[in-house]
């Protein structure tokens, strides 16, 4: 009964903190975070459709000029990161500059150069997935997943 | 007959208060063009300090502190007798590498961010108990290894919530002697470990600063004295947020620390270096303390100097698996002679 009281005691004064952490943190720029995402997010679109809009002029076929597109989108993901430029393009946009492929090329290659001091086998080879493993997991079960459905369907 | 220094729950006394003789800080650059570069011993000029990994920037930063703390005794290293020292990195790496290359008898402890105020008052305990004359208490921490460590890689590009904290590159270094010139430590309070529920990891500040209010309660009242006893009572690494924290707490506790009271996460850096909340990292604290706090006691600025570095009890794994963050805060008091 006594433990019961204090527990319940402690709850109350856990949620009360909470509360007061609530009303103290600061409140992130939401409109202007948004606005820099926004932008950020849509400037690499445009970028990559000028790309592909070029490939397609010189007669790729729609397939082939998509994946050269994603492939050199992920290039300057990449070339950035090295150059050490893409972390401060993440510190302002956010998700505009997280959720595009560019993005994912980031966080694979930041991972690469971050390990790369533990060797080429327990470092790079190791953790070089360690943030974007669970992205290609996932995607490769769904797509798994929906070959499965695909295939039902037919 | 052992007569009986503590005073009260969490208190103690030393009756030979411990003199720090001599004080040593190292900083990174970023903490270099904040507004105390006048007060640290050494600005490095990159992050690396001639070494190829943070990790061994890190022990080197460490190491260089314990030297040049001792050089300015004219000590050589092996005249010290202990190292108390502590870091932020897995199996504390830093420091046991440090106390390799010092070849000083060691022994590691971890606090988190509060370690400096933890070596300091095991080292004045070890000297006040006649078990050495001369002890080093030593800590240090480096922005992009502890960024490996608890966050993301160091090129990934994330953006931060305003209320996280930036954690410091520095080391601080006190050297403890029976006797000698200089401010003398008096008592300490040792923090218990307090969770009141934060598992929010960019909000460090707020996980820390209920203990940071418990370790002050209790160190007033088991000493009986009123706030306005010190002239400067300084939390460690609260940062903006936690020290906002803190304050509505003392209220809510009834203590009235201010306007004496600040934070060195506050205080390392200028509102512009772009640290969101302000600094954190065992380096926090001890450069704040080895730099400009034991400067401004020697001057005559400060008599009294409540010193309570905080510590977050973060840990990755623990955090994933859905554990809260615990805080502690150790309290020490130094005093002019």
């Amino acid at each position: 009964m006594y433990e019961e009281k204090n527990e319940a005691l402690k709850a109350a004064e856990k949620q009360e903190y909470k509360d007061l952490v609530n009303r103290v943190k600061p409140k992130p720029p939401l409109l202007v975070n948004c606005l820099w995402a926004f932008g950020v997010g849509g400037l690499i679109c445009l970028i990559g459709q000028l790309f592909l809009n070029y490939l397609l002029n010189i007669g790729m076929n729609k397939a082939d000029a998509g994946s050269a597109t994603a492939v050199i989108m992920i290039f300057i993901g990449a070339l950035l990161t090295g150059l050490g430029v893409y972390d401060k393009i993440g510190e302002k946009a956010g998700a505009g500059s997280i959720v595009p492929i560019t993005g994912f090329a980031n966080v694979i290659v930041a991972s690469a150069m971050e390990f790369k001091k533990e060797g080429y086998i327990f470092g790079v080879g190791a953790r070089i997935f360690s943030i974007a493993g669970p992205t290609l997991l996932f995607g490769f079960v769904a797509s798994v997943l929906i070959g499965l459905v695909a295939l039902i369907i037919k | 007959m052992t007569t009986f220094k503590k005073t009260g729950m969490q208190t103690i006394n030393f009756d030979n208060p411990p003199v720090i003789t001599s004080w040593a800080c190292l900083v990174g650059p970023k903490e270099g063009e904040g507004p105390w570069a006048k007060d640290f011993d050494r600005i490095l000029a990159d992050y690396l300090f001639d070494e190829d990994s943070w990790e061994k920037a890190e022990n080197k930063l460490l190491r260089e502190t314990v030297k040049l703390a001792l050089t300015k005794q004219d000590l050589q290293t092996m005249e010290a007798e202990l190292l108390l020292a502590g870091d932020l990195l897995n199996q504390t790496i830093s420091s046991n590498y440090a106390a390799r290359e010092l070849n000083i008898p060691y022994l590691g402890l971890y606090g988190a961010c509060s370690t400096m105020a933890e070596s300091l008052l095991i080292g004045a305990m070890m000297i006040d108990g006649g078990f050495f004359n001369r002890v080093v208490s030593a800590t240090c921490s480096h922005h992009y290894s502890a960024e490996r460590q608890f966050r993301f890689p160091v090129e990934q590009g994330v953006q931060l919530a305003a209320s996280a904290q930036w954690t410091a590159t520095a080391a601080g270094a006190i050297v403890l002697q029976v006797k000698g010139q200089g401010p003398r430590v008096t008592c300490a309070t040792i923090g218990r470990v307090i969770d009141m529920g934060v598992d929010d990891t960019n909000n460090m500040g707020a996980a820390m600063a209920p203990a940071a209010v418990s370790t002050i309660k209790a160190h007033f009242a088991d000493k009986g004295l009123n706030s306005d006893y010190y002239d400067l009572i300084v939390t460690g690494d609260l940062g903006a947020v936690g020290m906002n924290l803190a304050k509505e707490l003392f209220v809510q506790e009834g203590l009235v620390p201010a306007p004496n009271y600040s934070d060195c996460g506050v205080l390392l850096y200028d509102g512009l270096q772009g640290v969101n909340a302000g600094g954190s990292g065992c380096g926090c604290s001890a450069s704040m303390l080895c730099g400009p706090l034991l400067k401004k006691m020697i001057n005559g600025e400060l008599n009294r100097l409540l010193f309570v570095a905080t510590g977050a009890l973060m840990s990755p794994t623990a955090s994933f698996q859905g554990e809260t963050i615990p805080g502690i805060a150790h309290a020490v008091a130094i005093e002019n002679a």
